[in-house]
């Protein structure tokens, strides 16, 4: 007899044929490991903004990764810090990610000074999606503001790869001067290949500036919406959001037909930290996608 | 569950031998406060008598032995151009003497969070799942009003639990750790005699209780009066000093910072306690605050015990211990916040 009590080890070994679920709850207990993954190119979009293309090294964990549009990582570099990036890119490549990514803090600032090759860790992926399901057989509205096209590029892409399922799609973006617009590059191939209604507005237009002036609802002017036939996804600063939903309310769109992109500071993304808590929701595990009837439920929310 | 009984000093002897073979806390006297009261806290012991076993409160709650102030979660070492992760999530067996029930349902809440949702955090797992807990029942301390959120009575989450009954205490055992352990003391089956004095000390404590918040329908209220004057009146007393957080048994959330060691040849990453009345708590990349005054702060607070926890959880994020009403520099307490949250429409 003893009066030793047995520990008990929660650092599970694996079998071989039961490789680790990274997207969802694990009981191997596996949920702060990060999976290495190199930067293969780093595109200049902007002053503020960066592309970097990301690709996970470890095959398995390349077989083991999948995502849909909406969802976000948790960016790790290793010393600095983590940040919970959107997925900028499409679903089906199979291991390969576009982050876009601002110039806004301690971590990021120095991820603009990586370099290709330069091996991050990547966590997730964590949050809901768009439910690019719901919305097959239907117009899609995208809305844009500012950073908020980083986002709303997986759903775009999403789009693109099954265009043929969706109704008319158009795309409003706003942002604050010409030079501030991101991915410009893409929007004759969206417009050309893919049949996109694009509109683009500025706040502050200089001299070059041939399109409409202004905030973004003054381009709902130029479309017509068939409200019980759209789906609109919406991303932006908060601001933005109260100002296009509200419009899109008033001529009829249903609320729950709205997905909005909440944006928060996760220190976890697992629901835990409570960092990104809104009202009683996380908007780790409970966001960042949401309709709008449960935005507008949240208190603080926008 | 087993019930038997145990002499006060075969307890004695109990947990001596325990804190011979494992790391043992226990309540312990530390000193006075200000106004010349004892404060107690949890704290390693070597003997038995250290402790002060008819403590009324600890100062802080014995959530700081689950989640801790600082904890390493992970380190990172560079090498050949590369880094690598490393993470271990062992902790050693330890025992923990004399938690009141308000306590053990703290911990329980907290299992719901962190062992029990869809990612459940090894690192509290660990030390869960690695503390033998030996609870004991006492007389309410003042300001308790754990009554009224039903967290008076610990029904699970210990391994022991003693309900004094004259010169033994009435035990109830409640895992396999626990039976093995008592094979090595004498116990004795419990009698008519022992269940009616058990069940007359539960009646005498559950009188006990002074302080009550009335709860009901409270989720709504938090809601329907969350533009109301009342959190002005108490957001602007609110130093956003975060000392409730820190003391509350059901606080959970967290920071996490980074830092490179001199020698750059590796980094680590830890988790710190944090506060959601500390200023940054929900400021953004880019320098925007979901909530920069302390108004906003205290109401979120308040919101996430009593409204937010409960959507998720169907029950109160709070044990109503009101140690974040004796550790408030300005006397901010729920009991008096909830009173005036119900007084406004009365």
């Amino acid at each position: 007899m003893s009066y030793k009590i047995l520990e008990e080890n929660i650092n599970i070994k694996p079998f071989m044929e039961k490789l680790p679920d990274y997207k969802r709850s694990d009981t191997l207990m596996r949920t702060d490991k990060v999976y290495q993954a190199v930067i293969t190119n780093i595109v200049q979009l902007t002053k503020m903004e960066k592309l970097f293309h990301v690709q996970i090294i470890d095959p398995v964990e390349t077989k083991l990764f999948s995502f849909l549009p909406g969802q976000f990582v948790m960016v790790e570099l290793p010393g600095f810090g983590e940040v919970p990036i959107s997925i900028s890119s499409s679903t089906t490549r199979k291991g390969h990610l576009g982050l876009c990514i601002r110039k806004a803090g301690k971590v990021t600032n120095m991820l603009h000074k990586a370099q290709i090759n330069t091996k991050i860790g990547l966590r997730g992926p964590f949050g809901t999606h768009f439910p690019m399901e719901k919305m097959v057989d239907h117009n899609i509205l995208l809305i844009a503001g500012g950073l908020g096209l980083a986002p709303l590029r997986a759903p775009i892409f999403w789009i693109n790869e099954h265009r043929s399922e969706y109704k008319n799609v158009s795309l409003l973006y706003g942002t604050k001067r010409p030079e501030d617009i991101l991915f410009d590059y893409q929007f004759e191939m969206w417009a050309k290949i893919y049949n996109y209604d694009i509109h683009l507005i500025v706040e502050e237009p200089d001299k070059n500036w041939k399109h409409k002036t202004g905030m973004i609802t003054k381009l709902f002017e130029d479309i017509t919406i068939i409200p019980d036939d759209t789906y609109a996804i919406v991303c932006g600063p908060p601001v933005m959001f109260k100002f296009v939903c509200s419009h899109l309310n008033k001529i009829g769109v249903p609320m729950d037909r709205m997905f909005v992109d909440l944006e928060r500071r996760m220190h976890c993304g697992m629901g835990k930290c409570c960092r990104c808590m809104v009202g009683s929701t996380f908007t780790c595990e409970d966001g960042p996608v949401m309709d709008f009837w449960t935005v507008m439920n949240l208190k603080e929310a926008i | 569950m087993l019930f038997k009984t145990i002499t006060k000093s075969n307890f004695k002897t109990f947990v001596n031998n325990i804190i011979k073979e494992n790391q043992t806390i226990g309540p312990v006297k530390t000193g006075k406060n200000a106004k010349g009261k004892f404060i107690y806290q949890f704290e390693e012991i070597n003997d038995f008598d250290e402790m002060a076993i008819d403590y009324n409160i600890t100062y802080s709650s014995v959530k700081n032995f689950f989640l801790p102030y600082k904890e390493k979660l992970s380190t990172f070492d560079f090498k050949d151009g590369t880094w690598h992760q490393e993470i271990e999530y062992t902790i050693h067996p330890r025992v923990i003497i004399g938690l009141r029930p308000y306590d053990i349902n703290g911990l329980l809440k907290l299992d719901k969070v962190l062992m029990k949702g869809k990612f459940p955090f090894p690192y509290y797992v660990a030390r869960r799942k690695n503390t033998f807990i030996i609870g004991m029942d006492n007389n309410p301390p003042p300001g308790c009003f754990a009554q009224s959120l039903g967290t008076d009575v610990a029904l699970h989450g210990f391994d022991i639990f003693l309900t004094d009954i004259g010169n033994k205490y009435f035990m109830e055992i409640n895992s396999s750790k626990a039976f093995n352990l008592l094979k090595n003391i004498e116990t004795k089956e419990i009698t008519g005699k022992d269940q009616k004095k058990f069940i007359e000390e539960k009646k005498r404590i559950e009188l006990l209780y002074k302080t009550e918040v009335d709860v009901t329908g409270l989720p709504s209220l938090m809601d329907i009066e969350f533009e109301s004057d009342v959190w002005k009146k108490w957001g602007d007393k609110c130093l956003s000093c975060g000392s409730c957080a820190m003391v509350c048994p059901t606080c959970y959330c967290y920071t996490v910072k980074e830092t490179i060691d001199v020698s750059l040849q590796t980094a680590s990453k830890e988790r710190m306690l944090y506060s959601c009345n500390l200023v940054d708590f929900a400021q953004v990349a880019g320098g925007h605050n979901f909530r920069p005054s302390s108004m906003s702060r205290l109401k979120y607070r308040f919101y996430h015990q009593y409204r937010g926890f409960v959507e998720s959880y169907d029950e109160a994020k709070c044990v109503g211990c009101n140690r974040c009403g004796n550790a408030c520099p300005t006397d901010i307490n729920p009991v008096d916040v909830i009173h005036d949250l119900r007084m406004e429409k009365a």
